[in-house]
């Protein structure tokens, strides 16, 4: 009897971890697909033999230029950023349980682009600093809206309130920045108002690639106690998770990478909100879905900046196309609620 | 079957700097089940969640096997002490063996996936309580008594010498109330788990608990097997409610008759 049980929950299990592994598998065959389609549209199509010879170190005609200057850094950037968007988000939307909790809709996001902008136009800071100062915007403004919801007992409904009050602060704030800031300063300030892979650098990635490289592992080993915060907090204590200690570590990773990912590319709208629920969709529940919500960061950011390239006579940033995706989400989202009765 | 040794020494607790528990000391029979009673907002609650490490006490100290608990590695702690709060969260869409499945965090390392011994402890876990039939279902499909059974498997998959069980029959109809009870007690009688719960029914308490612990503001004012301490006195006293006190004729323990102002 107990062997036939025990046998029954085996086969599920070993299916649903075979869904996970295929999803995941056929996810990154899409993000890498995507990222050759990146090196090889443009202006002028390559094709793969001559991409992989400019990316080996040899000169093609016109094509080096194209790829080393131009696309290349366009394609890591985007790879970077989506996958801290995406994972970042996820790791937010599942610690505090609400697919609203997350970077872009609670101001994590807007409170970077606030500090980057602050540094750019009244302090004229080096790149530097505007990055680290996008970080410290980032992790100053989790504290704040965290301490704010605290009160007399932590509510994550509060919390999302307060933190799209705090949004709506810090963008009248930037506003303010732009009034007021020197003409020749407002394209800087503006590649932190809206997504884009437009100009990006490789040299500018470097510190967002290795916040990733170093972060992945981490958020990757804490993932089962994430599951266990799931339960809420006293069945995670409960069960052996110091919860403070893993929501801090869980939440300063995860702001880390998406203020760099906001310092690389801008707060490209809406990927940290939707690439957690798209992960959970196809994946299903049960797994840390930290890699998977990742690639279908990628897939939104590097997909949405195609179809900006390509698709309409006019070229658009990345920023535009997911955000026309990601608003309806946000709506359905809140009519869902609405009708639950409950944030 | 592990014996612990599991006391509270001149506890006292609270939240936001009020204290509610003031010099509690108790000690829990080891390998019985013990049931907590009291009035709404005597502390029962609290002194349940602090003993489970859930709130951390302003002074004195919860001490498992002479040890105190908060200076435990807290994954070794939950080896021994498991606790099945009041009101869990489901995540959304997460299926019953998954579900149990988390209560081997505890025994589980990081990296690995399930051992063998924990698809056994999960098997079992479900059997015990009945729901093998819905491993594979999603818990928002189940209804309030299948849930709560689902979560107890869970606390048993954790495979705890010690159970703490906040009013794990709140908002459950009669029939269910006792089914869970049932399965508590075969639980300590098949591993000898020492059980300890907050409970609502002083009658339910009196009938199935091996020992009894009643609070009032915030203070322990009596403990003892049912038949030796519940006395119209002590109902009085505790919840300021007249009654007689007869037996009861199914399990011989006492049984409180309530009297109102009405109907007498």
């Amino acid at each position: 009897m107990i062997n036939e049980t025990m046998n029954a929950i085996i086969k599920a299990r070993k299916s649903r971890q075979r869904r996970y592994i295929f999803v995941t598998v056929l996810l990154a065959v899409i993000t890498i697909a995507l990222a050759c389609a990146m090196m090889m549209l443009g202006n002028t199509i390559y094709p793969v033999r001559d991409v992989v010879r400019v990316l080996f170190g040899e000169t093609v005609p016109g094509a080096s230029f194209a790829i080393n200057e131009i696309r290349l850094p366009r394609t890591v950037a985007g790879l970077f950023a989506g996958f801290a968007f995406g994972a970042g988000g996820y790791i937010f939307q599942t610690m505090l349980r609400n697919p609203l909790a997350n970077p872009n809709v609670i101001g994590i996001t807007t409170g970077s682009s606030a500090a980057a902008v602050f540094c750019i136009i009244i302090l004229h800071t080096s790149s530097t600093v505007v990055s680290l100062a996008a970080v410290i915007g980032g992790l100053v403004t989790v504290a704040i809206i965290y301490g704010l919801s605290k009160g007399s007992s932590f509510s994550i409904g509060r919390l999302i309130l307060i933190g799209i009050g705090i949004q709506a602060m810090l963008n009248a704030f930037i506003s303010y920045l732009m009034l007021i800031g020197k003409t020749s300063d407002l394209p800087t300030a503006l590649r932190w108002l809206s997504g884009s892979l437009n100009g990006a650098e490789l040299e500018m990635t470097f510190p967002l690639i290795v916040a990733v490289i170093i972060a992945t592992p981490i958020l990757i080993y804490f993932a089962k106690h994430l599951e266990m915060l799931e339960l809420g907090e006293q069945a995670a204590t409960s069960l052996g998770v110091n919860t403070n200690q893993t929501r801090a570590i869980l939440m300063i990773c995860a702001v880390i990478v998406i203020a760099l990912a906001t310092a690389t590319t801008g707060p490209i709208a809406f990927v940290a909100f939707l690439a957690g629920p798209i992960a959970q969709r196809l994946v299903g529940v049960g797994f840390s879905n930290i890699v998977p919500a990742g690639l279908i960061g990628i897939i939104l950011v590097l997909g949405g900046d195609l179809i900006g390239q390509f698709a309409f006579e006019t070229r658009y940033p990345v920023g535009v196309i997911t955000g026309i995706i990601g608003a309806p989400y946000l709506i359905y989202l809140l009519i869902r609620i609405n009708r639950k009765g409950d944030i | 079957m592990p014996t612990h040794t599991f006391e509270t020494k001149h506890l006292q607790a609270g939240y936001d700097r009020k204290i509610i528990l003031d010099d509690v000391n108790v000690r829990i029979p080891s390998n019985k089940i013990s049931i907590i009673i009291g009035a709404n907002g005597c502390g029962k609650s609290t002194l349940l969640k602090t003993m489970a490490r859930l709130i951390k006490p302003e002074s004195g100290d919860v001490l498992l096997d002479g040890k105190s608990i908060h200076k435990m590695a807290p994954k070794q702690l939950a080896k021994i002490l498991g606790l099945l709060p009041q009101s869990p969260i489901v995540p959304e869409g997460i299926t019953v063996a998954d579900l149990v499945g988390r209560g081997r965090f505890p025994h589980q390392s990081v990296m690995k996936g399930w051992s063998k011994k924990d698809y056994e402890a999960v098997a079992e876990a479900l059997e015990m309580m009945n729901i093998t039939e819905f491993a594979d279902r999603a818990i928002d499909e189940l209804s309030g008594g299948q849930r709560q059974r689902v979560w107890i498997a869970m606390a048993l998959a954790q495979q705890t010498d010690i159970l703490f069980l906040d009013e794990p029959t709140t908002y459950l109809d009669i029939t269910y109330q006792v089914e869970i009870l049932d399965l508590l007690t075969d639980l300590n009688q098949k591993y000898g788990t020492t059980i300890v719960m907050v409970l609502h029914d002083i009658n339910l308490s009196a009938r199935y608990a091996d020992y009894l612990f009643t609070v009032k503001n915030g203070k322990l004012i009596a403990e003892g097997a049912p038949k030796d301490i519940v006395t119209a006195a002590l109902i009085k006293e505790t919840f300021a409610l007249d009654c007689q006190v007869i037996q009861d004729p199914v399990s011989n323990t006492p049984l409180i008759v309530p009297i109102g102002r009405h109907h007498i």
